[in-house]
């Protein structure tokens, strides 16, 4: 994305000479002033202590990443071993993210591909079928999904009746439905921006590695793949970033038991554990992971687009 | 000379295709149809009846869901037409304004509600709103989603913008037109198909969002988002598939209007 904006300015674009800081004022303010400078004090936050029942006391204090990593026993008194318990929770996020990064990819290049290949007017038909979920409320899909694989709902019923299974699949508060719901969230992310980059995509070159006998495949693997490249880091970046941080899908398909990120973090602001230093130190954590992504995403987009 | 096989075609992406499209539509469809379902459990099926959305728009719980979709709907439509008149402006110093200081940091900050997760914007913007003493209702939210529909409204803006050719403004100053008669009779009628597209995918943006409005909502005050997640977390009753297939229709309403927008872009360009 960022390659398309930051070029070098020309001589003639610039009819508002002069008046760049002046447009860019409310942007500035709005943003700077509500993102950055709320971040600012998240972190900030992350290094108080916690007020009982929400809130903080204004004291310097690094309990909240304390008990991020270690475990101190119960009465905080014991030599200090790993605590596990949050660290599983990241890992099981990412793993979950990545997993559903990885399903969305399978069948998100197949499906971009095939409708940027297709000719006018059908093209637009498909695009606009894969346009309309991406739009659609991301609560009402994860209900939707939600409500479709229930012990006693329409997938199980189906099955039932057709007499393939004896008793429901229990798929509902597990590891699976969590997945289910990921991709199922994000997989149009996954299709917009490779469909963007099949469609700029110049067949002379399949053509060139045809005439030099390449197969098919070995045109996939080596000349298209390649040059698409930027649609498919960005579309893996799309859904990964939102999937690491994702409450919905498993707040209301994974239940308690399958916490991800963003459940450990909204529990410290909206459930019980009203703990705001430790939420704060959680959401700088991922914070920091995403950024990681991004830097990633950054080096290998001014790769592909020097080379 | 014609090739034996078509570079194009991939065997077996047609049916993936496929696939992709009925795991998309397969739940969006299952609950449009038990939406209609005469029943009041959720799962048997029986009968086709227009019960639950008589229930929505006048039942139990019709008047706090009355309540939450005017504050999604004028939040959604105030929150849109401040980002999109702040992004155009942006879209403007970026694309006309040659270089000014603070450029490249500029276009990272326009982009940093997209790349930022959404439950850590969350978590700062209630620390922030907390820290600050500043009471958390409606205001707090319309701010909370200007700030992360800039972004949204910013894209098709400044891909509309970038499309255009400086040539017609300059023309018309080198006819005496001021900068701003320039830009508000040559720039503007041009640009709207993209202002209009970001305008309505900020707001649906805006409508759509849960996490964040969650967090800054503060108690009292419900979303359409908020106020269906909590009749959720109490078990999915038959209305609330009746609010979601109104809500479905809505979307698709809009990304009709987009496509439309941007087809009358393209046949204007």
């Amino acid at each position: 994305m960022a390659g398309n904006f930051s070029g070098k300015t020309k001589a003639n674009n610039s009819i508002y000479a002069g008046s760049g800081t002046w447009l860019m004022m409310p942007s500035w303010l709005m943003i700077g002033f509500f993102l950055l400078i709320p971040v600012g004090i998240m972190l900030v936050y992350s290094f108080l202590t916690k007020e009982f029942r929400g809130g903080v006391i204004w004291e310097f204090s690094l309990a909240a990443y304390d008990q991020f990593f270690f475990y101190r026993g119960l009465f905080g008194d014991e030599p200090p071993t790993i605590e596990w318990t949050y660290i599983g929770i990241f890992w099981r996020s990412i793993w979950q993210a990545g997993l559903a990064t990885i399903l969305c990819l399978l069948i998100g290049f197949p499906t971009a591909w095939f409708i940027a290949t297709r000719g006018g007017k059908n093209r637009a038909i498909w695009l606009f079928l894969i346009t309309i979920p991406y739009w659609v409320n991301l609560l009402i899909r994860t209900i939707s999904m939600k409500f479709l694989i229930r012990d006693n709902g329409p997938f199980n019923e189906f099955l039932l009746s057709l007499g393939v299974i004896n008793e429901p699949i229990h798929m509902i508060n597990t590891n699976f439905a969590v997945q289910l719901g990921l991709f199922y969230s994000y997989l149009p992310f996954m299709v917009l921006p490779i469909y963007a980059s099949v469609e700029r995509y110049n067949f002379s070159l399949s053509e060139a590695a045809a005439d030099l006998y390449a197969t098919q495949w070995v045109t996939l693997q080596k000349v298209i793949l390649p040059v698409v490249k930027p649609g498919i880091i960005a579309g893996c970046i799309l859904v990964f970033i939102p999937s690491l941080g994702a409450f919905l899908a498993p707040d209301l398909l994974g239940g308690a038991k399958n916490f991800m990120i963003g459940s450990l973090i909204e529990e410290q602001f909206k459930g019980n554990a009203g703990n705001w230093p430790f939420g704060a130190a959680a959401s700088m954590i991922l914070l920091s992971m995403v950024l990681v992504a991004l830097l990633y995403y950054a080096r290998e987009q001014s790769k592909s687009e020097a080379g | 000379m014609k090739r034996k096989i078509d570079l194009r075609h991939f065997p077996g992406f047609l049916p993936l295709t496929s696939l992709c499209l009925f795991l998309l539509y397969a739940p969006l469809i299952i609950v449009m149809v038990y939406s209609f379902n005469d029943s009041l459990s959720i799962t048997r099926w029986e009968g086709v009846s227009l019960r639950w959305y008589v229930e929505v728009f006048s039942g139990d719980e019709a008047a706090k869901f009355r309540i939450a979709a005017f504050n999604s709907l004028t939040i959604a439509a105030m929150a849109a037409i401040a980002a999109t008149t702040i992004a155009t402006a942006a879209a403007t110093a970026m694309n006309r304004a040659g270089h000014f200081r603070g450029r490249t940091f500029s276009f990272a900050l326009i982009n940093l509600p997209i790349m930022v997760p959404e439950i850590v914007i969350a978590v700062a913007t209630l620390i922030f709103f907390s820290s600050i003493g500043f009471k958390t209702g409606y205001l707090s939210i319309l701010i909370a989603h200007i700030v992360f529909c800039i972004p949204f409204a910013y894209l098709p803006i400044a891909a509309r913008m970038q499309s255009i050719d400086h040539q017609y403004e300059q023309v018309a100053m080198d006819l005496y037109a001021t900068r701003w008669q320039a830009f508000r009779y040559i720039l503007l009628p041009l640009m709207t198909p993209g202002i209009i597209s970001g305008f309505l995918l900020a707001f649906i943006i805006s409508m759509d969002d849960f996490i964040i409005t969650n967090f800054v909502k503060g108690a009292g005050i419900e979303t359409l988002p908020t106020a269906i997640f909590g009749a959720v977390k109490r078990g999915i009753q038959p209305n609330i598939m009746a609010i979601s297939t109104l809500l479905l229709v809505v979307s698709i309403i809009f990304v009709t209007l987009s496509w439309m927008v941007g087809r009358m872009g393209k046949k204007s360009k």
